[in-house]
């Protein structure tokens, strides 16, 4: 169980977190214009990597705000945590 | 029988302090302090339990966590038994109750130990290849015969009555483990002004060093037992660190976040432990930890090594230098190292009469000379052949090996004894360091894994480092907690330190024999009987990687998880495959460390404080009214009410007569309610519900349907537009808090350009729901400011009220079909707010309803229930709901996954009514729906999700999803049940006042 620093509240056991999936994927403006293929990559398509993942969290049991992560699925480090619509202050 | 082992003293036990307790049913006598292991051993009692597979006796092996045979079932019958206890951690009580495991009827003479002489037939997979085929044995013969021999100790059969608790420690450093290391490094934290907390799992600290009296250790030229006794001494005093013993660390996972298990009341009499805590799960987060885990010693694998009597070489030593116990009165000891010596030694100084085998040629140490010199016979570049002797070992047999260590030579010598002491070296604990990710590295000169790279903050030292001698232990330890706790000095700096030296190192995996090995048994895993053959068979069958060939030979899967007799299993896979050892890894280690009881696991979440209960403000009310609940999630909701001697279906029967027929009144505080503010808010209604929402009036209610963004119908609600920008959205009940978290999640990230503000207000309103044909009549009694009539309060619109001056909101909406009110108020006032309807309700017969008459009468109109007539596969195409989907709004959440090629397609599941061709046979919810019985395999069209007989149409009926269910309307399907075949005809799923003329009436 690792500790998360929520950018709003700070440093919190994960058990106050709850995980929201790959970051960084926009709902398309226009859905209506999109082949099958395009809404299908959009809706079911995720990376689910081993190693350094950007990835979105909601702060459940607090301030309820959702933020982004990277983390290295492989040993859980967290590497930064910024807030939604930032730019990754890592690459 | 007498207590006649008990050789010498000791000043670890309380000689005043005698106690009894019974084992086998015998009543036996050892003193406080004592492990059910040393005190049974004090009483010449070796033979402990049979083993898993063959049956063969088995006795104490070790003097802690990692043994293997002495296990235990604790207690007599019923509710305090535990099984699998191990008899070397056990401390003995007075009235301690301890029985063998694993045989029958009893230790002495065992039914199974049969399976012995058969063991030829029982190789390594032997019952995954056995109990293959025919399939329809399994349930029959193979299932209970494994269950009947599978498994160690009974399950208690009553619930446990005893308390635990949870508790969290924030610290800086945590040390793990009270032996040398572990003093030194929680001293050096302490001091350095470190909030330090040492956990030991013993009940006295201090590890092997504190009954090490041999000169040739000196510490500060003290001996080094004294030396660390006064350390000891020390620390208890240091204010900035807590130590808890009796504590052993469970798990320990990533960000230093661990588990330790506080022993509180297990070495206690059952009296003594009355209404205490037995034991407390510390869950535990450190900035720092240091991991003083220790080493446990390594045995040797030669034929018959698994008798009553052969035991650790060190664990002998601490039975007689700490316990004051000889294991036997002629020890052989068995090494290929030096530290086996000091137990010769201690055993010598005893007067105890001891031989030593080894199977190096010589050896320069300085405690080998010391053996020499006390003329202890050493027989070097010996190996053990055989054993004899079968519930206690009475003899070996040894023989020459042959240079390369691959081959005995020359003739057998016979040693008589009753005790033969192994040593094969020594293994550093590193579970816990590989549970937190620690990566591990291999050391060939003694074949031994190290901690490499760590992923938390922590340091390993002491001989779970690798480091074993006394030297090097503690001047490691020193300069690795200086520099991982940025301590400029320490008391120790100045430490002198003199031990003997390991010499000649020698070490063979699989001792060789005068017979080939098919007719030996080589025990790797003294638990699971699997043996060095084992391993060689499973190679032979083509298993390669470690973690399948465990698996495939049970090695290391027991209690005890293998932690005597993994490294074997991979030195033989090395060896046998030609690989390096390095190169091969480790089986995964993970927790708990040693096994944990489920009351420590779940601690005070029992009972009534498993789960949160949620109570509407009538919950009183409905109990003092005799209802029957259900959960819906957490909440406890009015089932049904029944009158005496009535059913369940009797009451659903009459609740749902009455709610047509005059009223009826539904506590639905439950539902979920999001207060919804912001000038977008319109937009943001038209963007998560598939129907259009700006121009809803002020005032006006409004049923929406809420979609995942696969198309798939997620959640419904009616909501209220209570002014120009505040909304009032209802939700299911199970879907609450999906629902809010759902809406919060796209206000966040996709659309935070919007005005909306969330917030849940669930549990400030209560709801009561009053329907039927008198509805009016008993909110005009209540409200008689009110204007009911249909052109002022339409259906599907909204008043504010008040209640003797306490605001309402009063919805004219309807779940039943019926004309019907939701009076929703502040909750501390909502059991007045029922008290009042009932009264006005009186000369209407007004009826309390539960959530299964909720169900049927919403049924009879075909109004679906998001969970239970849909299952997350169902579009609002698939429901028959296309007059819900706007085609006009540009999008909403979901909108593009209903025009997908799989979602457009006109066969897919789709709900239909069906009625019975008796209309008195219900059918069962979740039942498969067929259309053919005969074409073989049966294709299932569908299954029945909503099923009741209905009181207002006298017939029974039912909601079902069924494949192009649209289609086929008026058709003959059939539902296959266990006795019968139900015959139905697919209808229309609205059975009732299908033009809605009585929301009106
Ligand atoms: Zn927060």
């Amino acid at each position: 169980m690792f500790i998360i620093t929520c950018p709003f509240c700070g440093e919190r056991d994960q058990s106050e977190f709850a995980a929201g999936g790959e970051a960084h994927i926009v709902r398309p403006k226009q859905p209506t214009e999109l082949s099958d293929d395009e809404w299908a990559d959009f809706l079911f398509m995720r990376k689910n990597i081993k190693g350094v993942q950007f990835e979105r969290w909601n702060h459940a049991h607090g301030c309820r705000k959702w933020f982004n992560v990277i983390r290295d699925t492989s040993n859980d480090k967290i590497h930064a945590v910024y807030k939604m619509g930032e730019k990754p202050p890592i690459k | 029988m007498s207590e006649n082992f008990r050789s010498s003293e000791t000043k670890f036990l309380d000689k005043t302090n005698r106690i009894s307790f019974i084992y086998n049913g015998k009543k036996y006598y050892g003193y406080k302090g004592d492990t059910l292991a040393s005190a049974l051993l004090s009483n010449g009692v070796h033979l402990i339990g049979r083993s898993f597979k063959y049956h063969r006796p088995r006795g104490i092996m070790t003097c802690g966590s990692e043994e293997p045979n002495a296990i235990v079932q604790i207690g007599g019958n019923g509710s305090f038994t535990e099984p699998n206890v191990r008899a070397t951690e056990q401390e003995i009580y007075e009235g301690l109750e301890a029985s063998s495991q694993n045989c029958w009827p009893s230790v002495e003479f065992d039914v199974g130990g049969i399976n012995n002489f058969i063991s030829p037939v029982i190789p390594a997979g032997f019952y995954y290849k056995t109990f293959m085929w025919p399939r329809k044995l399994w349930y029959s013969l193979y299932e209970p015969a494994i269950r009947m021999s599978a498994g160690l100790g009974k399950s208690p059969t009553q619930p446990d009555p005893e308390l635990y608790d949870h508790n969290h420690l924030h610290c800086d450093v945590l040390v793990v483990g009270g032996g040398i290391s572990g003093i030194i490094a929680a001293s050096i934290s302490a001091d350095n002004g470190n909030n330090t907390v040492l956990i030991d799992d013993k009940n006295s600290l201090g590890g092997s060093t504190i009954f090490q009296d041999d000169e040739n250790f000196k510490i500060d030229d003290e001996i080094s037992s004294v030396w660390l006794n006064n350390q000891i001494k020390n620390i208890k005093n240091k204010k900035n660190l807590i130590i808890k013993q009796r504590t052993s660390l469970a798990a320990y996972h990533s960000y230093n976040y661990l588990l330790a298990r506080e022993n509180l009341a297990d070495h206690k009499s059952l009296n003594e432990r009355a209404n205490k805590l037995r034991q407390r799960l510390w869950k535990i987060r450190a900035k720092k930890v240091i991991l003083a885990t220790g080493a446990i010693e390594r045995p040797l694998i030669f034929n018959n090594n698994d008798r009553p009597g052969v035991m650790l070489a060190s664990s002998v030593k601490k039975y007689i230098d700490y316990f004051g116990v000889k294991c036997g009165n002629k020890n052989v000891i068995f090494t290929n190292n030096d530290s086996a010596y000091e137990t010769a030694i201690s055993l010598n100084k005893k007067g105890i009469n001891v031989t030593i085998v080894d199977i190096r040629g010589k050896s320069s140490s300085v405690l080998v000379k010391n053996a020499k010199d006390a003329g202890i016979k050493i027989y070097w570049n010996h190996t053990v052949v055989d054993t004899k002797g079968y519930r206690r070992i009475k003899s070996i047999q040894i023989m020459e090996m042959s240079e390369d260590g691959t081959n005995v030579i020359g003739s057998k010598i016979n040693l008589v004894c009753d005790n033969l002491s192994i040593s094969g070296g020594w293994t550093p604990m590193v579970h816990l360091f590989t549970q937190s990710g620690g990566k591990l590295k291999f050391r060939d000169s003694d074949q031994v894994f190290l901690p490499n790279t760590a992923t938390s903050d922590q340091i390993n030292v002491g001989s779970c480092n690798g480091d074993f001698e006394l030297d090097d232990i503690i001047k490691n330890t020193i300069s690795d907690c200086k520099s991982f706790l940025s301590s400029s000095s320490t008391d120790f700096d100045l430490i002198k330190v003199s031990c003997p030296k390991q010499k000649e190192n020698k070490n063979v995996w699989l001792l060789p024999n005068d017979k080939p090995l098919g007719k030996t048994k080589p025990f790797l895993d003294f638990q699971n009987d699997s043996t060095a053959k084992d391993i060689k068979l499973a190679m032979r069958e083509g298993f390669r990687s470690i973690e399948h060939v465990k698996r495939y030979t049970t090695t290391g899967m027991g209690t005890d998880q293998g932690k005597l007799a993994n490294m074997h299993a991979l030195g033989i896979i090395s060896e046998t495959a030609g690989v390096k050892m390095g190169s091969l890894g480790t089986t995964t280690f993970r927790p708990p460390y040693t096994p944990l009881s489920f009351g420590t696991i779940v601690g005070r979440n029992v009972g009534t404080f498993f789960d949160i209960i949620r109570k509407t403000p009538m919950h009183t009310w409905h109990e003092n009214h005799k209802a029957e609940f259900e959960n819906v999630g957490q909440w406890k909701r009015a089932w049904y009410y029944p009158k005496t001697n009535e059913s369940m279906n009797q009451a659903v029967q009459r609740e749902s007569k009455a709610a047509r027929e005059s009223a009826g009144i539904l506590d639905a505080s439950t539902l979920g309610k999001i207060d919804i503010k912001g000038t977008d808010a319109s937009e943001f209604l038209n963007r998560v519900y598939t129907n259009a929402w700006s121009k809803l009036g002020i005032g006006k209610c409004r049923y929406g349907l809420m979609l995942n963004e696969d198309g798939m119908v997620y959640d419904d609600g009616v909501t209220t537009r209570l002014s120009e920008n505040h909304y009032l959205m209802t939700t299911t009940t199970g879907g609450a808090a999906n629902v809010l978290s759902k809406l919060e999640d796209y206000l966040q990230t996709e659309w935070p350009e919007l005005d909306v503000w969330l917030t849940s207000v669930t549990d400030h309103y209560a709801t009561a729901s009053v329907c039927g044909p008198n509805s009016k009549n008993i909110l005009k009694k209540i409200f008689p400011n009110i204007e009911f009539n249909d052109e002022n309060f339409p259906h599907m619109s909204f008043k504010n009220a008040e209640l003797d001056g306490i605001y309402c909101r009063i919805m004219r909406i309807s779940f039943t079909g019926e004309h019907s009110y939701e009076i929703n108020i502040e909750s501390k006032y909502g059991k007045s707010l029922w008290e009042k309807c009932m009264d006005a309700g009186k000369e209407f017969n007004i009826t309390p309803y539960g959530t299964e008459t909720m169900h049927l009468l919403r049924a009879e109109k075909g109004f679906i229930i998001v969970g239970q007539d849909t299952d997350g596969t169902m579009t609002p195409i698939d429901l028959q709901m296309d007059w819900i989907v706007s085609k006009k709004k540009y999008d909403f959440i979901g909108k593009r996954s209903l025009y997908r090629s799989d979602t457009m397609r006109e066969d897919r599941k789709q709900l239909v009514g069906l009625l019975t061709d008796n209309p008195s046979e219900v059918l069962e919810e979740g039942a498969q729906i067929v259309q053919d019985e005969k074409k073989q395999p049966i294709e299932m069209l569908g299954h029945v999700t909503s099923s009741y007989f209905s009181p207002n149409l006298n017939k029974s009926i039912a909601l079902a999803v069924v494949k192009n269910g649209k289609k086929l309307k008026g058709q003959k399907l059939l539902v296959p049940m266990k006795d019968k075949t139900i015959k139905v005809t697919v209808s229309d799923f609205i059975f009732f006042d299908n033009k809605n003329e009585r929301l009106n009436a």
